[in-house]
């Protein structure tokens, strides 16, 4: 069972990806399996300090198992890697609909 | 369907990327895989001298396994020396901590954890995948 999480700018496909992991607007969660997305806004964003952290935790509660952003900070690197949850960084430009098209093209 | 293949650990890839014969009477054109697990366990049993048991613990795999992949691994070495061929380095059923892989495709940067067995890009699925920090 594979669930995939993209940070995305907006809370729909069309929306750009967003580059940020802990202050990303919004959660795109993907299945792999039957191609479904969802969207959650990010609760964490506007944290004081943490938000990477928060984010990974989130994460992890929520038995993620890969994460598609631009970059991880340090703690939630650490965080992430504990728990077996796959990192990708990606340093396009593209839309969420972009990135779930290029997973599911298998 | 295929069988589950342990992932192994291994400390240290190879530090070059292949070995190229010279001076050879006939070229053979057909290059060895060598695999980065068989090079760990060529390094751990005839480099650094350990034994069997401790070398299949350091790569956290059974003593059988370890002794195949040293057997495979020193069968590759002999064929490559006695029919003069190139060697070259893959990437195999290799796990290295704290590694980041790059993808040759579309150039996704990822981790792989240890509880995921395929050695193909999360985002294209591509095959063609090298590690970062070489
Ligand atoms: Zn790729």
């Amino acid at each position: 069972m594979s669930k995939t999480v993209i940070t995305s700018s907006g809370n729909t496909l069309t929306s750009k990806f967003d580059k940020r992991f802990g202050r990303a607007e919004f959660f795109c969660l993907l299945d792999e399996a039957t191609g479904q997305t969802s969207f959650i806004a990010n609760e964490f964003k506007d944290a004081n300090h943490g938000a990477g952290t928060k984010a990974a935790e989130f994460m992890v509660e929520q038995q993620v198992n890969k994460i598609i952003s631009g970059d991880f900070g340090p703690k939630a690197k650490e965080l992430l890697e504990k728990f077996d949850v796959q990192m990708v960084i990606l340093q396009e430009e593209l839309t969420i609909q972009a990135i779930v098209d290029r997973i599911s093209k298998k | 369907m295929a069988r589950r293949i342990s992932p192994r650990k291994v400390v240290a890839p190879p530090s070059f990327i292949g070995f190229k014969p010279y001076g050879v009477i006939t070229e053979n054109t057909d290059s060895v895989e060598l695999l980065y697990e068989e090079y760990e366990a060529l390094k751990l049993a005839d480099y650094d001298i350990m034994n069997h048991q401790e070398a299949s613990k350091l790569m956290g795999i059974s003593r059988p396994t370890f002794a195949r992949i040293y057997e495979s691994a020193r069968r590759k070495i002999a064929l490559a020396l006695v029919e003069a061929r190139e060697i070259k380095t893959s990437y195999g059923n290799a796990w290295m901590e704290k590694n980041w892989f790059v993808c040759n495709d579309c150039l996704a940067r990822f981790t792989i954890p240890k509880n995921i067995t395929a050695r193909t890009c999360p985002v294209c699925h591509s095959f063609n995948i090298a590690l970062l920090n070489v």
